[in-house]
């Protein structure tokens, strides 16, 4: 199976968020690299909400992720809950 | 981001569903091909308009908030980037260089990509992607206007940025930009679509916008860095509308398969020439390397790009013919590119080198079958040239390739000690190629490319000097009048690096910022 990626900005707001997509997908690897994170991971990788929100103590629409998303790759599927990237083979 | 969000009434899926259906109307007194008159004439067939689905479920009023924010984050940037001086924190002044090239040659096409979304977005008959296409036209615009706010600041205090505008219709190099959109925007909405939407921002917008704003991070520019962020933060709603409009034409009816696919195979390659500009800044124009051009075209190209080829193999799809001599160039693309330029230091409105000794070192160990072996002696023997007041100019013009319009540069796919020549006979007239993959795109539509404006054979036939000049007078100096006619100083824009102004002005001030005197 081909990794699909997430590549973030490193700043305040995505620290969390990207501590919330390791703790949720233990298959992800992240490389850091300068001002920015590349998050690869095999087949699928998913942000959850609820994750997000635990870790920053406020409530978070996953929308917001628009506001640090440098580039991914991979099959989108985003609900209120949930942004799922995944390939289908 | 200190954002409160309220409850939310609708769910994501619902609000998308309101937001982007039941707002078109069936037209009742014009057919509805004449309100969409470019709709079917590429033979793409759709049946059902309704299956597009955006997978970011993105709508209107989402849409102004995140980009509102993201405004916000940028010009607090910028302002502060232009208040401290940050053009002096760059890690030395011919990084500036990469700058002047983004905007003369870049920015203009964020412009046009503004009003090739603009049209499409017109032109498509479904609610669903006009609604995608209309934040993407927005998005460009935004990324022209950011970037040339940013890229001011340079202009205050360096040269070669003061009209990048008129440049970009006018100078050699910059036909090769300007001429892939043109290309684009004048095909029909569906190639539009799959050249830019798919193959520019899906396949190939990684390899020119995460080094290009990892290299300016890398370099000490924080105002690039920035606008650089911003602009991919929009990139990735791009390349999923991208990705969706493939799956949607490959999923509405099988005819449409090798359409796509022909045009996948175009857009490939002329976006992959293109970038060609990009390879030689990676490897040659920043001071402070981040990655090779080879090792981004592996991770971009042939990790990401293989993925996405391996899953749309399911609707029938294969990777482009092109990949393979793409593959073979990828070693020797950066260094081919950049002896051009060096050559042609005096045509370029912007300042060209020899890398010093450990940068050629650097190069060596990216590429080992290649740099020593072909390219370091003769950046070296230019170099002891150089030194002894031999600095070469080639006063020459190269022949062009009649699709990508660069400069017959590349070498035999092989080969490279051969330069690759290939051409057809079209009507009453011989035309040149670049490379096998050039010459089919031209033989496949040769109405269209015959009318390509080529900058070397605008000179030779008189349309590139200011007006009023006599070509025929006493001590006619061509090089000068095509300078004057592309608005470029020469001894200020152009030529070495060496014992320029912007690298004596850079450590002056440099020097004044960081002491006493």
């Amino acid at each position: 199976m081909s990794n699909v990626f997430l590549a973030l900005q490193a700043n305040e707001e995505t620290r969390a968020i990207i501590e919330a997509i390791t703790e949720d997908n233990p298959h992800a690897v992240v490389h850091p690299s300068p001002a920015m994170v590349k998050i690869d991971a095999e087949g699928s990788l998913t942000v959850r909400r609820e994750t997000i929100e635990a870790l920053i103590g406020r409530s978070f629409d996953l929308q917001e992720l628009h506001i640090n998303l440098i580039s991914l790759s991979g099959h989108i599927d985003e609900t209120d809950d949930e942004l799922t990237l995944h390939w289908n083979a | 981001m200190d954002m409160n969000v309220p409850k939310k009434k609708l769910s994501l899926k619902e609000k998308y569903s309101h937001m982007t259906r039941g707002l078109d109307w069936e037209p009742s007194y014009q057919s509805k091909d004449d309100v969409y008159p470019y709709a079917k004439y590429e033979g793409i067939k759709i049946h059902d308009w309704d299956k597009w689905e955006d997978p970011f479920r993105l709508t209107m009023d989402a849409y102004w908030k995140y980009q509102a924010e993201k405004e916000r984050k940028l010009y607090a940037i910028i302002d502060a980037y232009a208040q401290n001086n940050g053009h002096l924190s760059v890690t030395d002044a011919r990084y500036i260089n990469t700058v002047k090239l983004f905007l003369t040659g870049v920015s203009p096409l964020e412009y046009m990509a503004h009003r090739g979304f603009a049209h499409v977005g017109r032109q498509l008959p479904g609610a669903g992607p006009r609604v995608a296409c209309l934040m993407q036209s927005i998005d460009e615009i935004r990324h022209a206007q950011t970037q040339v706010h940013s890229l001011s600041n340079y202009n205050k205090y360096y040269n070669g940025l003061h009209d990048f505008r008129h440049m970009h219709d006018r100078v050699w190099y910059l036909s090769v930009p300007k001429s892939f959109f043109d290309d684009a925007i004048t095909a029909g909405p569906f190639e539009f679509m799959v050249a830019i939407g798919f193959s520019f921002e899906y396949v190939l917008t990684n390899l020119l916008f995460v080094p290009f704003v990892s290299g300016a991070a890398y370099n000490g520019d924080m105002g690039a860095m920035t606008f650089g962020f911003s602009a991919q933060s929009d990139e990735a709603r791009h390349m999923t509308l991208g990705l969706e409009v493939i799956k949607f034409m490959l999923e509405q009816d099988p005819d449409n398969l090798p359409i796509v696919q022909r045009w996948i195979d175009k857009w490939a390659w002329r976006g992959t020439r293109v970038l060609t500009l990009v390879a030689m800044m990676m490897d040659y124009m920043l001071p402070k390397r981040i990655m090779s051009w080879k090792e981004a075209w592996e991770v971009y190209f042939e990790e990401n790009g293989g993925a996405l080829f391996k899953d749309l193999a399911r609707y029938g799809i294969t990777m482009p013919k092109c990949i393979e001599d793409i593959t073979k160039e990828k070693e020797h693309l950066s260094h081919q590119a950049w002896a051009t330029f060096y050559n042609y230091g005096a045509a370029a409105a912007f300042h060209t080198w020899t890398p010093d000794e450990d940068e050629m070192n650097w190069l060596s160990e990216k590429y080992p079958d290649s740099f020593d072996k072909y390219y370091r002696p003769r950046l070296e023997y230019w170099r002891d040239e150089a030194a002894k007041g031999n600095r070469f100019y080639n006063k020459t013009l190269p022949m062009l390739c009649q699709v990508c319009q660069i400069p017959m540069l590349f070498t035999e796919p092989g080969d490279p000690t051969k330069i690759c020549y290939r051409e057809a006979q079209y009507k009453d007239d011989k035309y040149h190629f670049c490379s096998d993959h050039c010459k089919e795109i031209f033989e496949h539509e040769p109405e269209k490319y015959i009318q390509s404006w080529l900058p070397v054979h605008q000179i030779y036939q008189g349309n590139c000097f200011p007006e009023g000049t006599d070509p025929t007078a006493e001590g006619f100096d061509p090089l000068a009048a095509v300078l004057a006619y592309y608005h470029m100083n020469f001894g200020r824009d152009n030529l070495d690096f060496e014992g320029s102004e912007d690298q004596k002005n850079f450590d002056a001030w440099r020097g004044v910022a960081t002491s006493n005197d």
